[in-house]
C-alpha cells in the first residue's frame, strides 16, 4: 500500500539514480527484470492491493537501450478510467530507475483476460474482499452460447466464507470489472472480479 | 467518404449517442443494480466509441477525437434513429438495450474477422464486454416478460413493439456495403441483421413476447437526417466542452 512516507523514500532514490546516471555509472545496468521489479510497485488505483503486473496488464517490457525503455500495456475495460493514471504511474515508475526515454504505449492487440491475473494478484484481491472470477467454459463461436457462458458468475465462491451458493445480483458493480453478488451462506454481499 | 471511415464513425457515432442515454439513468435507475447497470454500460460505450474515434484519427486522418465527438454538426453524425429516442420509461429504455446490444455484440463478432487489423483487435476486446451488455438485457426482458406480472409482461409487448421499426433502422445501408463486403473490412448489414434477428427471436420466444411482422425500418440516420431529439441531446453533451474547448482535463 503506497504511504506518504514511501513517495518520499522513492523521490530519494529519483534523485540519487538520476545523479549517478549522469555520472554515466550505473545506467548500464537496467535489465528487463530491473523493470518488471519496478513495475510491481505501480498499483492499480481502484484496487490499491494489486500491481499492474499482477494485474496482468502489462503486455511487454522492451529494454532497447538503458536509456531507452518500451512498455507496452493494455486495459482491462476499452471505458477504463484508470488507464491514464496507471500509464503515467508506468511511465514515472520507469523514469525513476534512471531511464531517460520511456514509451509507454496501450494497445488492445494482446486483450486483457482475467487468465493473465498472477497467482499473486488472485491473492490481492481476495486480500481487497473481491471473489475471484469463475473460470468462463470454452463455448465456441455461437452468440449466444458465448452470452450464455455468463450463467458461470452464479458459481462465484464467496470471498468470506468460500461457499459456491451465491446468487449474482447484477453484472456490473462499482467499476466496470466487477459484478455483484449476495452469498446465501454467510447472508452477506460481496463484489466479484468479472471473468473476461 | 469512403466506405471503411463511414462505417467507424456510423459505430461509433450508435456507441456514442446510446452511451448518453444510457448515462441519463445514472441517479434515476428503478433499483440501485440497475442504476449502476445503465451507468457502467454506458462508461463501456464511451470506451467503444473513444477507440473507433482514435483509429479514425490515427489511421485515417481524421482529426482528433474529442474534436470529433464535441464539434461536429448535428448532420455530420450518422447515428441511427434509435439511439436517439429520449429514454422514456424503463421499459422502453431496456427493450432498447437489449436490441441495441445484441446488434453491437454480434457486430463485433463479425468484426473479429475484419481485414483491418486494428478493428479485428479491439473487436476480440469489445465483444468481452458486449456480451455482459446482452447477458443483462436479455436477463431483464426474459423476467419481466415471463416471470413479472400482467402489467410487466404488457410493458414489455408494448416496448419491444416501439422500439422494432427503429431497431430495423440499425441496419441501414452506408455508402458503399458491398465495397466493405469485398475488402472483407466487414460482412454487411444484410447479414448482421439475419444474425440479430435469428438471435432476438430466440430470446423473445424464452420471454413470451411477438415480435412485430409488417414494420419497416425507420431509415435516415446513416445519410445524416435525424430525429428532432438529437440536436437537444448534442447541445446538452457538448455543453462543458464548448465552454472553453482547450481545457485540459
Amino acid at each position: 500500500m503506497p504511504s506518504g512516507d514511501d513517495d518520499a523514500t522513492s523521490n530519494h532514490a529519483v534523485t540519487f539514480v538520476v545523479y549517478r546516471g549522469t555520472m554515466e555509472t550505473t545506467m548500464t545496468t537496467i535489465e528487463e527484470s530491473d523493470i518488471w521489479r519496478a513495475l510491481k510497485d505501480v498499483k492499480d488505483p481502484e484496487i490499491p492491493t494489486i500491481s499492474v503486473v499482477d494485474m496482468g496488464i502489462i503486455i511487454k517490457v522492451d529494454v532497447q537501450s538503458p536509456s531507452d525503455v518500451t512498455v507496452i500495456m493494455t486495459p482491462t475495460f476499452t471505458g477504463c478510467p484508470a488507464i491514464d493514471v496507471m500509464r503515467a504511474d508506468v511511465e514515472q515508475a520507469v523514469r525513476n530507475l534512471g531511464v531517460s526515454n520511456v514509451h509507454v504505449s496501450v494497445t488492445y492487440d494482446t486483450p486483457w483476460s482475467t487468465s493473465r491475473l498472477t497467482d499473486e494478484g488472485r491473492a490481492a484481491l481476495l486480500r481487497h474482499g473481491l471473489a475471484l472470477p469463475a473460470t468462463l467454459p470454452d463455448t465456441g463461436t455461437e452468440p449466444t452460447s458465448i452470452v450464455l457462458s455468463l450463467d458461470v458468475l452464479s458459481e462465484t465462491a464467496c470471498p468470506y466464507c468460500g461457499s459456491h451458493n451465491t446468487t449474482v445480483k447484477s453484472p456490473f458493480g462499482p467499476t466496470l470489472c466487477r459484478s455483484l453478488h449476495y452469498c446465501n451462506a454467510c447472508l452477506q454481499a460481496f463484489e466479484g472480479f468479472k471473468p473476461v | 467518404m469512403n466506405a471503411t471511415k463511414d462505417l467507424l464513425y456510423r459505430i461509433a457515432d450508435d456507441c456514442l449517442i446510446i452511451a448518453h442515454r444510457n448515462s441519463e439513468w445514472t441517479g434515476l435507475g428503478p433499483l440501485l443494480e440497475e442504476d449502476i447497470a445503465f451507468s457502467s454500460i454506458a462508461q463501456d460505450k464511451l470506451g467503444h466509441a473513444l477507440s473507433l474515434y482514435r483509429i479514425l484519427h490515427e489511421e485515417f486522418g481524421e482529426r482528433d477525437p474529442d474534436t470529433i465527438a464535441f464539434t461536429r454538426n448535428e448532420k455530420d453524425f450518422t447515428c441511427c434513429h434509435f439511439v436517439e429516442l429520449p429514454n422514456g420509461e424503463y421499459d422502453f429504455s431496456l427493450m432498447r438495450h437489449f436490441l441495441f446490444d445484441a446488434a453491437e455484440f454480434l457486430r463485433w463478432t463479425m468484426l473479429k474477422n475484419s481485414s483491418i487489423a486494428s478493428v479485428a483487435a479491439l473487436a476480440a476486446k469489445i465483444q468481452g464486454e458486449t456480451k455482459y451488455h446482452v447477458y443483462h438485457g436479455r436477463t431483464w426482458v426474459i423476467r419481466l416478460a415471463s416471470a413479472g406480472n400482467e402489467e410487466s409482461k404488457a410493458r414489455m409487448q408494448s416496448a419491444l413493439e416501439t422500439c422494432w421499426p427503429f431497431a430495423l433502422g440499425m441496419f441501414e445501408h452506408g455508402v458503399d456495403e458491398q465495397a466493405l463486403i469485398r475488402e472483407g473490412v466487414f460482412a454487411g448489414e444484410d447479414e448482421l441483421k439475419t444474425q440479430w434477428e435469428e438471435f432476438v427471436r430466440s430470446t423473445m420466444v424464452e420471454a413470451g413476447l411477438i415480435i412485430p411482422e409488417h414494420d419497416a425500418a425507420v431509415l435516415g440516420g446513416r445519410k445524416g437526417y435525424h430525429t428532432e431529439h438529437l440536436q437537444p441531446l448534442l447541445d446538452e453533451m457538448t455543453v462543458v466542452f464548448r465552454t472553453d474547448p482547450g481545457a485540459e482535463w
